[in-house]
């Protein structure tokens, strides 16, 4: 039987770890997501399922705790904010060098800088271009309702172990504040020691009598060595990219022009939709949930039947850049967002489509 | 008769005094000759073996010049980022009370850029042994200074010697970490001598047997020599070593059973 309940996007976040199984939470507190830790905290984990749950001194100290416990074939995590999320991209990036799974969470905040708490989308090019040093990318999930925010921790850690790759839940403080339903899965056990080392038999457990031991590492001093796990991590990103990308049509069928826009931004489009329409206008929304792998293909499909894209986010621009890869110059590609924490309205969303697509309207 | 052993003789199981340990690997060390991290991971190596726990230990190998520690340690190990170990083992050991897990970092490592994390994990009191070898200088990247060289020490980053106004004091990290409440054994100690070897040997015995206690951490600081770095031979640098060294980071415990030793 399945639990309704009214939470936070936060909390969801927290209950879902617990419920999902997971092995071990590190995390710094800090606006707009310190709900999680503090749900956890209150929620006692370690009693309902032994989940270690651990307030770090630095989110460098949490990542690497995270890296850690990875390393040891444990479903670990940690949730932070877009300054906080900066700190990680050091660990992050040795996380991903070494092949390992974790789920990361952004309750992104606007910046640059320490910004402001407020909900932003600025941090899109930092989560799926990479974001550390290297040739790496993070498997991307935008959630737009907190019941995403629920389903995407275990949606996340399925993509992470499959990949042996680093999940991201890229949310905003928007989503992570809000309160709405929930649906809550039964509890999944942890797993034990024995199923870890039969499902990852790189984890580092302990070297068994008479067998070889693992190491995790990110280093090889050897070029062509190195290369050659480049090579791999980057064959392990065409699979993704050819089998896991997520998103949602709205209302695209006899759509003219097409808002593309994630999370909190999708959910205003949405709105805006219902106000054109009202309007006489044909107007249709592509949702991703995954931003990386991006919905490429299907962004250059639509592009076909549409006069022109307008791509919503709470940054200066940054997504829109992936749409025009995939739609190249065939059609109008433009932008329109909010920066600094401040959440547009639908009929501005509404007007910049008008002004900007159809013309002075 | 004695004239009469082969070589076949002499290798019989009776006749044997000293072997490697399994739990070291036959790889070649890339150490420099004269280094003590060598001996420091054969004492480490032994302890595994001895006490029977080479099934359920997890090192965490740090940034400089041991960041191919698990090129040697026939267990499973992770490579940290810079100064992070002892974050990576916090995680470890409270996933998995039940595993023996150390971390072993230089001094740039854990004595700079991973202060916090030395710091915060040895007052939460992690359940983890610290091996932290301090030889005064970043080895691996060509000897520059450290958080540890001494004042007057020459350094490729210190050319004229460590110039206390204008670099800092050299940082006393053992010290510090045996005020916090969450160590449970501090002690300093080298592995220049046979008998240094030995007493270092029976702490780190101490520091890996407490894991077991839950009641803390146990750092045992190695100072050691870095004859490339400090540019002499390997003789000259354990001379120079006792000489500079030892009377800035004297060897001795410096906290046992959760007490500050008097002096």
């Amino acid at each position: 039987m399945k639990d309704l309940r009214l939470m936070k996007g936060n909390e969801a976040i927290a209950e879902a770890s617990i419920r999902y199984g997971v092995d071990g939470y590190f995390g710094y507190p800090i606006t707009p997501q310190s709900e999680v830790m503090e749900y956890l905290m209150a929620e006692k984990p370690w009693e309902r399922t032994g989940m270690v749950v651990l307030q770090a001194e630095s989110e460098v100290a949490s990542i690497n705790m995270v890296y850690g416990g990875a390393a040891c074939g444990k479903a670990v995590m940690t949730t932070s904010s877009s300054p906080g999320i900066s700190l990680m991209q050091e660990g992050i990036s040795y996380i991903a060098g070494a092949e390992l799974p974790c789920l990361l969470v952004n309750v992104v905040r606007g910046g640059p800088g320490l910004g402001t708490i407020q909900p932003s989308q600025a941090d899109y090019f930092q989560s799926v271009k990479g974001g550390g040093h290297g040739d790496y990318k993070l498997i991307t999930l935008a959630p737009s309702s907190v019941q995403e925010m629920y389903d995407f921790v275990a949606l996340g850690f399925d993509l992470a172990f499959k990949y042996r790759n680093p999940a991201l839940i890229l949310s905003d403080g928007a989503i992570g504040q809000m309160m709405e339903k929930v649906w809550l899965d039964e509890q999944r056990p942890r797993k034990t020691e024995d199923e870890i080392r039969a499902l990852r038999p790189w984890a580092t457990l302990g070297k068994p009598d008479g067998k070889p031991r693992n190491i995790i590492t990110s280093l090889e001093l050897e070029s062509a060595k190195q290369e050659q796990v480049n090579l791999r991590i980057q064959a392990k990103y065409r699979e993704l990219e050819e089998n896991e990308v997520r998103y949602e049509l709205i209302q695209c069928d006899d759509a003219e022009y097409l808002f593309v826009a994630y999370g909190t931004s999708a959910r205003i489009c949405q709105k805006a939709i219902e106000l054109g329409r009202q309007k006489g206008l044909k107007i249709g929304l592509l949702r991703p949930i995954t931003l990386y792998p991006y919905p490429s293909k299907a962004i250059a499909e639509l592009s076909g039947h549409m006069k022109g894209i307008l791509s919503v986010e709470m940054s200066a621009g940054q997504m829109i850049e992936d749409i025009r890869l995939a739609v190249g110059c065939s059609i109008p590609v433009h932008h329109f967002g909010r920066l600094g924490g401040i959440i547009p309205t639908p009929s501005e969303v509404l007007h910049a489509l008008e002004t900007k697509l159809i013309g002075g309207k | 008769m004695a004239d009469h052993l082969t070589t076949q003789d002499i290798r019989k199981p009776e006749n044997l005094v000293y072997k490697k340990t399994p739990v070291l690997t036959d790889n070649v060390l890339h150490y420099c000759p004269g280094c003590g991290h060598g001996t420091a991971h054969r004492i480490i190596a032994e302890i595994i073996e001895e006490m029977g726990i080479q099934d359920k230990t997890i090192g965490i190998a740090p940034v400089g010049c041991s960041v191919l520690a698990y090129n040697y340690f026939d267990i499973d190990m992770h490579q940290a980022a810079h100064g992070r170990a002892p974050a990576l083992a916090t995680a470890v050991k409270r996933l998995m009370p039940e595993k023996f897990v150390f971390t072993y970092q230089g001094d740039g490592d854990l004595a700079a850029i991973g202060t916090a994390e030395t710091i915060h994990a040895c007052n939460r009191g992690e359940n983890i042994t610290i091996v932290f070898v301090n030889n005064g200088i970043y080895g691996m990247t060509g000897g520059q200074m450290a958080p540890t060289t001494l004042e007057g020490m020459r350094s490729s980053t210190s050319p004229f010697g460590r110039d206390i106004e204008l670099m800092g004091n050299p940082l006393k990290m053992t010290e510090l970490v045996s005020h916090l409440a969450g160590t449970y054994f501090v002690t300093r100690q080298a592995v220049h001598t046979p008998a240094a070897v030995r007493r270092t040997k029976k702490a780190l015995r101490k520091a890996f047997e407490n894991q077991t206690l839950g009641k803390g951490l146990s750092f045992v600081e190695i100072v050691s020599n870095c004859n490339s770095g400090w540019k002499m031979t390997p003789l000259d640098a354990n001379k120079w070593m006792e000489e500079n060294m030892f009377p800035f980071y004297p060897l001795g415990d410096i906290k046992v059973d959760g007490q500050l030793v008097q002096k």
